[in-house]
């Protein structure tokens, strides 16, 4: 797939890179015991250590140094068996120490790859350069007084694994599909929540525009997006402002901006001149984190089925198409759903409810698969209502239509509304006869070779006997009566 | 009754136990030599309410038979070490005022262990310094005069730690290491000073000059006393990442007296080129008594050190920029703000009315050692030559058990007399800075008098984890170099 933008002067390649940080779910924080809880008080969830008081040292916390190995592994990326922490030298009120805890040339984490699926069912490797750990910051709130900005800790020191992909992405979609993905499996490997809106994960893109084929062009970085579609937004307008200045005869300075979603814009943060020295070095505090293959192992088995083998194994096993496959494991919530449903069952069929009914009438709602008024067993059920004839797959529908209202049993709404499908030879007869008798001059249309008017007959039939009459029936009887 | 200032720790410990006197009488007799030699400025927070309480309950612990091994004996703490409730500077204006929450690793083992603390002992600002003179509370004295009555500095960083216990004003202090700030100011002043190996004692809690470096060990006036110090001070502690899992020995079964068959080194490459001949006559008179004492006497060659100064003087710096960016003025200690000031405004104002002279340079030059493009030519560079000073030791003690040199190249000098000369106040430390480069345990102890009349001193440097063959040998050295001048300047 291409992706230009038309220029005055000609087409425009976009490339992409992206720095997501994911924050790591623990109890903890990565050097200190203080709880990560979200939402608790300003400046509760504070030890010594984080409010860098004088002589406190980090300690750091091996339940975040196995999330981040899981992480790796899940994006079938090298693990590093040695990394160091680094400190990364800078003022600001929201970081206590003066420095902030990450790695700088010896990541916990190598390159990896993650596979976007694409909406056309087509697939994209993006590779990943890197994952590694590091402290947040605090938060400064400017909003509290007048005069003075206020500073909760309450995050300062929490765990985060900066991830960052090599400049692979050609198109704001695949950003979104990169995104889409990357959040999927840490959901997956339960390693970070994936909430773009709370906070926890949060990307930078790194922008730049070349004619194709030609090298790369001088990046802008777009800081701390704070949605899928707000990234995918971004990319699009930065990319199309570089194309602006660069036909203008303008230059592209290498600098961080700031996307503005209200205004559709991005701006100048701060320029590569004004970018900090961060005086990266090893942190003396911390001793450098070595692995051996065992513990490696270890994390390894502990691994869930990931999107990407789940997808196969549907398409194996289930004989999906590609995209339906991809649609049900972009949630792992969505996919363990379409098991039960497909479980004992043909699962072509049951993705076509999950995918067509459900989802569009959960979409519809906006409602989550975790909130679905349908459980999975009894949409199972439904299904088992069309296979053994119990029900027309039009009838069906209705059906649906009730559970999605009041979660109901497809089995006891059937029952209570007589909706059991019409089987029976002589009442279907019955009913053709009288449609037939009824509309003469259409039975003559028929044959006379107007094929299909046979359509509206067998549509009459299904309206008399109220939708329970086996279609397939109809169909073969009036065709018999009128036409044998 | 003798005065009970004058006893060593050892003797002290002993005293109490069988109850010649109490720790409130010990403590007692300190804080009026405290009083008595306020002049000397050696400590800049004096907690005598504290001091007696914690006899008081010390003398409880042993009337129920719970005496711990530094049960009752009043020391002094340097103000590096974060003391909960008591004012902790690191002799900087930027924490004045600062009265941590919390009570450091080691001097939570001391009191565990039953020590009284005296107070807070000065030292050069956030440990920087040769010669306490730094400090923003003032200069120490050395409890020592030359010929001339000058006032002389006692050394640093740990100047006020040193002046104490040369002076009667602690049984014994704690004191950290950074470059040689145990160990030279134990020289300057007569007494005994040890730098344990590098992970031997927690650092948390330690207001952190350079993290590679620190390290917490006892200034004493015995070899004797510094082992049992450093067996109360030393241990594992999980808050502190760096701090080594091992088992803290017996130091003080170490002292057996017997050295016979040891090796000692001799590292030729510590003759450096105009070194004081009291100074080669005091490391040969030293030589001499270990071979008499049965030890074997092997020159031994550490190739780099005339490159650990310059390679110390870009690491401490370093991690000391990065260490110190927490003093923002922002959540403790000192701000400094005008109406209408930017956040910029605050750190520069607070920092630079904060920080003297020496931590400012010290600060720039850390920062500029770590910057992009003098990264690899710097710093980069004086870690790879770190290793190589490393090497070399561990290539010595292939073939030595412990290594004897000079702890400083001069005896104390006058009060002002470096000042002006960064360069050559740093070079006191050039004996010291190897050992600390490698993490090796060093011990000095009083060994001669110079022409002067002040006390000069001999290191030994051990292997890692080895504090037991350095305090043996020195204990040996200790008794054949029988030391028992006496502060020259105190009066009364």
């Amino acid at each position: 797939m291409t992706y230009v933008i038309e220029g005055s002067t000609g087409p425009w390649e976009i490339v992409v890179g992206l720095e997501v940080h994911c924050q790591v779910i623990s109890e903890s924080k990565l050097f200190s015991g203080a709880s990560t809880k979200f939402g608790n008080d300003p400046n509760t969830n504070v030890s010594l250590v984080d409010a860098a008081m004088p002589g406190m040292l980090p300690v750091v916390n091996a339940a975040c140094v196995r999330q981040a190995v899981k992480t790796g592994l899940g994006l079938k990326a090298k693990i590093n068996k040695e990394s160091v922490f680094a400190r990364k030298n800078y003022f600001y009120a929201d970081l206590p120490q003066g420095y902030q805890i990450s790695q700088f040339d010896k990541p916990i984490v190598g390159e990896g790859t993650i596979i976007l699926d694409m909406p056309d069912g087509s697939t994209k490797a993006v590779g990943i350069e890197r994952l590694h750990l590091e402290q947040d910051a605090g938060k400064s709130m400017h909003d509290q007084d007048p005069k003075y900005s206020h500073i909760d800790l309450n995050r300062s020191g929490v765990a985060l694994m900066e991830i960052v992909s090599m400049p692979d992405i050609r198109t704001p979609e695949e950003a979104g599909a990169y995104l889409t993905k990357l959040r999927a499996i840490v959901r997956y490997l339960g390693t970070c929540d994936g909430n773009m809106n709370e906070g926890s994960m949060r990307c930078d893109a790194n922008v730049s525009v070349r004619r194709p084929g030609e090298p790369f062009g001088t990046r802008c970085e777009i800081k701390n997006v704070n949605s899928i579609r707000f990234v995918m937004q971004a990319i699009e307008i930065e990319a199309k402002r570089q194309v602006e200045v660069i036909e203008g005869g303008g230059e592209i300075v290498q600098e961080t901006r700031l996307y503005d979603q209200r205004l559709g814009e991005t701006r100048s943060m701060r320029s590569k001149e004004m970018a900090h020295d961060y005086r990266y070095f090893p942190d003396p505090d911390l001793l450098p984190l070595v692995f051996d293959d065992a513990f490696i192992s270890e994390i390894e088995k502990e691994l869930p089925e990931l999107p990407d083998e789940k997808k196969a194994r549907f398409m194996r096993e289930n004989g999906l198409s590609a995209y339906d496959a991809g649609v049900l494991v972009a949630e792992k919530e969505k996919a363990d759903y379409y098991e039960v449903v497909a479980k004992g069952r043909d699962g072509k069929l049951a993705a076509n409810w999950v995918i067509t009914n459900l989802f569009g009438a959960l979409n519809k709602a906006e409602v989550g698969i975790a909130d679905s008024p349908v459980s999975a067993e009894n949409l199972g059920k439904l299904i088992d209502l069309i296979s053994d004839d119990t029900i027309s797959g039009r009838i069906a529908k209705d059906v649906f239509e009730i559970m999605i209202e009041t979660g109901g049993d497809p089995e006891k709404i059937v029952e209570e509304k007589g909706l059991k499908q019409i089987t029976d030879t002589g009442a279907i007869e019955t009913a053709i006869d009288e449609v037939i008798a009824a509309n003469p001059d259409k039975v003559e249309e028929i044959r006379a070779g107007k094929d299909k008017m046979l359509g509206w007959f067998v549509g009459q039939v299904m309206k008399s006997t109220g939708g329970k009459a086996n279609p397939g029936m109809v169909n073969k009887m009036l065709r018999d009566k009128i036409l044998g | 009754m003798t005065d009970l200032t004058n006893l060593t720790l050892a003797e002290a410990r002993d005293g109490l136990a069988k109850g010649d006197y109490t720790s409130v009488e010990l403590t007692e007799a300190h804080l009026k030599s405290m009083e008595a030699h306020r002049n000397l400025n050696a400590y800049i927070t004096e907690t005598p309410e504290k001091a007696i309480e914690m006899a008081k309950a010390s003398d409880a612990k042993r009337a129920k038979g719970e005496a711990g091994k530094m049960e009752g004996l009043p020391i002094a703490i340097k103000d590096l070490f974060c003391t909960e409730g008591v004012q902790t500077t690191a002799a900087s204006h930027i924490l004045e005022g600062f009265k941590p929450e919390y009570e450091s690793t080691v001097t939570r083992n001391l009191f565990d262990n039953g020590a009284v603390m005296l107070g807070k002992a000065n030292l050069d600002e956030f440990a920087m310094g040769s010669s306490n003179t730094s400090s923003y509370y003032g200069n120490v004295i050395n409890p020592w005069k030359g010929k001339d009555g000058k006032d002389l500095v006692p050394g640093g960083s740990s100047g006020g730690s040193a002046a104490a216990v040369a002076a009667n004003m602690a049984l014994a202090a704690t004191g950290t290491d950074t470059g040689g700030s145990i160990r030279q100011p134990a020289s300057y002043c007569g007494i005994v000073g040890l730098k344990p190996t590098y992970g031997r004692c927690s650092r948390w809690g330690i207001v952190a000059f350079a993290s590679s470096l620190d390290q917490a060990g006892p200034m004493t006036k015995t070899v004797r006393d510094a082992a049992i110090m450093l067996g109360s001070m030393a241990g594992h502690d999980a808050k502190d990442s760096t701090s080594a899992p091992m088992a803290v020995p017996d130091f003080e079964a170490a002292l057996t007296g017997d050295i016979r068959g040891m090796k000692i080194g001799i590292p030729k490459e510590y003759r450096v080129d105009g070194m004081p001949e009291e100074i080669s006559k005091l490391w040969d008179d030293g030589v001499a008594m270990l071979r008499y004492a049965g030890a074997e006497v092997v020159d031994v060659s550490l190739p780099h050190t005339k490159y650990a100064l310059g390679t110390y003087y870009i690491v401490a710096p370093a991690e000391a920029s990065s260490n110190l960016a927490r003093y923002d003025g922002l959540r403790y200690g000192q701000r400094v703000m005008d109406e209408g000031d930017s956040l910029d405004d605050m750190y520069m104002k607070s920092r630079a009315a904060g920080f003297g002279k020496e931590v400012q340079r010290r600060i720039m030059i850390g920062t500029y050692v770590l910057s992009a493009g003098y990264y690899d030519a710097y710093y980069n560079k004086a870690l790879k030559v770190r290793r190589r000073i490393y090497e070399d030791f561990a290539n010595a003690f292939g073939s030595v058990d412990t290594i004897l040199a000079p702890t400083a190249p001069s005896a104390a000098f006058a009060i002002g007399e470096n000042e002006g000369d960064p360069v050559k106040m740093y070079l006191n430390d050039v004996f010291t800075v190897p050992a600390s480069l490698a993490g090796l345990p060093g011990l000095s102890l009083p060994t001669g008098l110079s022409s002067e009349g002040l006390p000069l001193g001999l290191q030994l440097i051990g292997k890692p984890f080895d504090e037991e063959t350095v305090l043996r040998v020195g204990g040996v050295l200790e008794s054949a170099a029988n030391f028992t001048a006496k502060p020259s300047g105190l009066e009364g």
